[in-house]
């Protein structure tokens, strides 16, 4: 029998994705890669790789990055699941705020809350002068190792609180009866029934942490010190002041991808041993927090929120003090406001706000067209597609941005120094995010409601528009508001890229505070953070959920 | 505007996988057609390459004289009605029925007012406004039926529609569906597992197993001269006894192996010839002796189970084999376990099969399958 194979749209689709793919993701991974190991000569070498081996100077910052991010992980585990299950199994006053103020926590800039840390803990911090003054106790250094863990970990918890209370919501009642019918109960129970349940999650998370820490720029840029990590390594080799290697910048960087590969291959590898789905139908039952064991619960939570949401209290305070250069003093006003308005302010907002729009815009479009690809028109060129666009996931954000400019920075494709590249950057960066809770969220409606449309005579294309992409969305918008604000505050790639015109809030905070001009600083920094908490407020508002996925 | 179906030499295949590999049918104008067979035996396969929704591999698909094999199938103007009911779920109630009908660009007065009409006639016209996720499951199979048959499709495709609910409602709902169809007229191929729905449900019935359609037929016909040993065993219960045909001073005889000859006086005259045969005897077709001498074969009762109108009970017939029996309950007491008794096969309603349980050796088998 003749068998055509009828040629749709989405064989178009597919084909425009390849060619997009191959322009702005595979040509610059590729020409990274062709930096570290070719010479200006054109011969193959694998001398910068030699020269990062050989050398403990260089060496070292993997390591340091890899030590450093081990323990952040760590520690945010511990911070976050205790803080998650007493969210999730007691009935804590005020449980809304705990929420929020730590979504909150985990949005803003990486290096502003360095930042506001060592206007706190730092050497002249005031913390640690009115402790010296009052209690003749010094604080040990917050920079270097310890104080790159503190920041980060205290930042990132959040994520482990929202990852750990979506999997602790579906944790049944009746298992945890079970279990205490059996005679396991209290902290034995906590181990052996409800982290073992919650493990795919943990893993999830911590994986999730893991790849922010690691590829974390800002922080150890501004309170690293001597503690040497390979992000600021890259960005020095690429545009330092000691003189520029771009083919050293490469090597690194493909050391890095190579590391992140392995442990995201790795954390698949553990996760697969606990493969099981839960659906709670009867969702645990919160209790009253009682007694000593609740006293200590509202102290624990609130603590953690109050410590980890400090800074960016603390930056507004700041924005709002007079400042002279690097030295805040007496007195309020709004001079520092006023200094921003001149430098760029408006700009920056206007930046900001249209650059993540047009790259959320992109973003969803491009995750519904690669979802519905990846589910519905299963084939092998789309899921080439698919891996492909999970790429970015494992590379480091100054990687892509040094990719791009080395991509584009020469002719027929010069789009260096323009908007563009920046857009193309925080969609490149964003976008494995999404597109997995579009194919998630795809996956779970039943092909018999595109088959009901397109039998009562709708179009293919029209089932798709009217049916397919509305009953997505939900799933998609609720990912989306953290995409917004990772867009709204990228640095790492921002920084190679960015110039005058292509200005963010973001950058503008860091170019201040890198110039010692922290009072402008505080005063960018508060305007982001105020931006921030509007959109959540106005996310929760509209979408009436109290959650949000990731 | 409903129509004929016709099906030539279809075929199915997933690679190498044959799932259908020569189907010949031909629905009527306004039936209620049901595809009756075991799970994974291509019903669902051959309801869904009618409806466009799977590739057709070989053979003709005709709606009247229109061949629809390479009709897109939104044009090919079907109702459909899915396991799941597939109800929009972002769309109320009035917009998931009327969903159709937009795109048959319809002016906005004939919209509503079909739609207010099938809405009515499937009695959910109070629920217009509502979001699917309020409805109950009889709620949504309405809504499903209305949005079906609201676009006067030329054909009404259901499949296994009724699988999603409990007991009770899916004997409501299989009511509501016939009398609906009905009053329509539409032609509808209709998919299920379950037997007993079929028979209530349908015109005629075609039992499928592994690809092949093994009887087309009224639920009467299916069920009382069923073509062969898997129609008689998948429709309805039966009890399947081996024995002997033998033809003695020009008497057909049914030997049993206790050496009890039953005699037959419907066995088509080609097969009237002695061989060995497998009979199918339904619980039904036994009858209790009162007289031990009576009884074609004794048995054992080895358990009863008491169902209010009917009593059944298990026993072990003295060739070995284990039979199920049906008799009306009666005042007086179960016969308890242990007891002998001697059971009687009712001739007339019996059948018998070759060897190979292949073909019904007697007369009266209607069967509109020809292959």
């Amino acid at each position: 029998m003749k068998k055509h194979k009828r040629l749709e749209i989405w064989t178009f689709v597919t084909i425009g994705f390849f060619i997009l793919f191959a322009i702005f993701l595979v040509y610059p991974m590729y020409g990274i890669l062709k930096e570290s190991v070719v010479t200006p000569e054109g011969k193959f070498s694998l001398e910068q790789f030699k020269k990062f081996f050989s050398n403990p100077y260089y060496s070292q910052t993997i390591l340091n990055s890899f030590k450093v991010t081990i323990a952040v992980t760590a520690l945010t585990l511990l911070l976050g699941i205790p803080f998650s299950y007493f969210y999730s199994f007691y009935r804590l006053k005020g449980a809304k705020i705990l929420f929020i103020v730590s979504v909150l926590c985990c949005m803003s800039a990486p290096f502003i809350g360095a930042y506001a840390w060592i206007m706190l803990l730092g050497r002249s911090g005031v913390i640690t002068v009115w402790i010296k003054e009052h209690l003749g106790i010094s604080l040990g250094s917050i920079y270097g190792f310890v104080g790159i863990m503190f920041v980060q970990a205290f930042k990132l918890f959040p994520l482990v609180f929202i990852y750990m209370n979506g999997a602790f919501k579906n944790i049944d009642n009746t298992l945890l009866e079970a279990s205490e019918n059996m005679g396991c109960v209290g902290i034995k129970r906590f181990f052996k029934v409800i982290m073992q349940l919650s493990m795919p999650t943990i893993l999830a998370a911590a994986l999730m942490v893991f790849m922010r820490a690691f590829a974390d720029f800002g922080t150890p840029l501004v309170i690293g010190e001597g503690y040497r990590t390979f992000p600021v390594e890259i960005y020095n080799q690429y545009l330092g002041e000691n003189g520029t290697n771009h083919a050293f910048a490469s090597a690194i960087s493909v050391i890095a991808i190579l590391v992140t590969a392995v442990v995201f291959f790795l954390q698949k590898w553990a996760t697969n041993k606990y493969k099981f789905s839960m659906n709670a139908l009867h969702p645990v039952e919160k209790k009253k927090p009682k007694g000593i064991l609740g006293v200590l619960m509202y102290i624990y939570t609130y603590a953690l929120v109050a410590i980890a949401f400090l800074p960016q209290v603390y930056i507004v305070y700041l924005s709002f003090r007079n400042c002279k250069g690097s030295v805040f003093q007496e007195g309020y006003s709004l001079m520092n406001y006023e200094a921003a308005a001149k430098k760029l302010l408006g700009r920056s907002i206007k930046n900001t706000l249209m650059f993540g729009v047009v790259a959320l815009a992109i973003i969803i479009l491009l995750s519904v067209l690669i979802a519905y690809l990846v589910v519905r028109r299963s084939s092998v060129a789309n899921n080439i597609i698919d891996t492909v666009s999970m790429l970015p996931y494992i590379i480091p954000g100054s990687v892509v941005g040094i990719a791009l400019v080395l991509a584009f920075s020469k002719k027929p494709l010069v789009l260096t120094g323009t908007i563009t590249i920046m857009i193309i950057a925080l969609v490149i960066r964003r976008m494995p995010y999404t597109i997995r809770s579009a194919t998630a969220t795809l996956m779970q409606i039943p092909m018999s409601i595109e088959e009901a449309s397109i039998s009562l005579g709708a179009s293919k294309l029209k089932t798709f528009i009217k049916i397919t992409v509305p009953m997505m969305t939900n799933g998609i918008v609720s990912g989306a508001i953290l995409s917004w604000v990772a867009i709204v505050t990228e640095l790492s790639s921002a920084i190679i890229l960015y110039n005058n015109k292509s200005i963010t809030l973001t950058m503008s905070t860091y170019v201040a505070i890198s110039r010692g001009n922290y009072g402008l600083g505080a005063a960018f920094a508060a305007i982001l953070t105020v931006l921030t908490t509007i959109s959540l407020l106005v996310y929760l508002a509209v979408s009436k959920s109290e959650d949000i996925k990731l | 505007m409903s129509v004929e179906i016709i099906i030539k030499h279809a075929c199915k295949k997933y690679g190498d996988n044959v799932i259908i590999p020569d189907l010949n049918l031909s629905i009527k104008k306004g039936e209620f057609f049901t595809l009756l067979g075991p799970s994974g035996c291509g019903k669902t396969t051959l309801l869904r390459m009618i409806a466009g929704f799977n590739s057709i591999e070989g053979g003709d698909f005709y709606f009247g004289n229109k061949r629809i094999n390479d009709l897109d199938p939104s044009k090919r103007n079907i109702g459909m009605v899915f396991q799941n009911y597939a109800i929009f779920p972002h769309l109320t109630v009035r917009n998931n029925v009327e969903f159709g009908l937009k795109n048959r660009k319809l002016d906005k007065a004939e919209i509503k007012s079909r739609a207010d009409k099938f809405l009515k006639l499937m009695q959910i016209d109070s629920l217009a406004e509502r979001m699917p996720e309020r409805l109950s499951g009889g709620q949504q199979q309405r809504v499903a039926l209305a949005r079906a048959l609201c676009i006067e499709p030329d054909v009404l495709l259901m499949d296994e529609p009724l699988s999603n609910l409990d007991a009770k409602l899916r004997v409501e709902m299989r009511t509501v569906i016939r009398n609906i169809q009905r009053s329509v007229g539409i032609t509808t191929v209709y998919v299920t597992h379950d037997q007993e729905e079929a028979m209530a449900i349908s015109d005629r019935i075609a039992v499928m197993k592994a690809g092949v359609i093994q009887h087309i037929g009224t639920p009467k016909s299916i069920y009382q001269r069923p073509a062969n040993l898997f129609v008689s065993t998948f429709i309805g219960r039966s009890n399947i006894i081996e024995g002997e045909l033998v033809v003695e001073n020009g008497n057909t005889y049914f030997k049993l192996k206790n050496g009890n000859k039953v005699q037959m006086n419907n066995v088509q005259k080609k097969h009237q010839k002695s061989q060995p045969i497998v009979a199918s005897v339904r619980p039904e077709e036994f009858l209790l002796c009162d007289d031990m001498k009576q009884g074609h074969i004794k048995g054992t009762v080895k358990d009863s189970v008491f169902l209010g109108l009917n009593t059944h009970y298990f026993v072990k017939l003295e060739t070995g084999e284990d039979v199920e029996i049906i008799q009306e309950s009666t005042i007086s007491s179960i016969i308890p376990a242990g007891a002998e008794i001697a059971l009687r096969i009712n001739s007339e309603k019996v059948n018998l099969f070759t060897k190979d349980g292949e073909s019904n050796i007697l007369e009266g088998v209607c069967n509109d399958n020809v292959a």
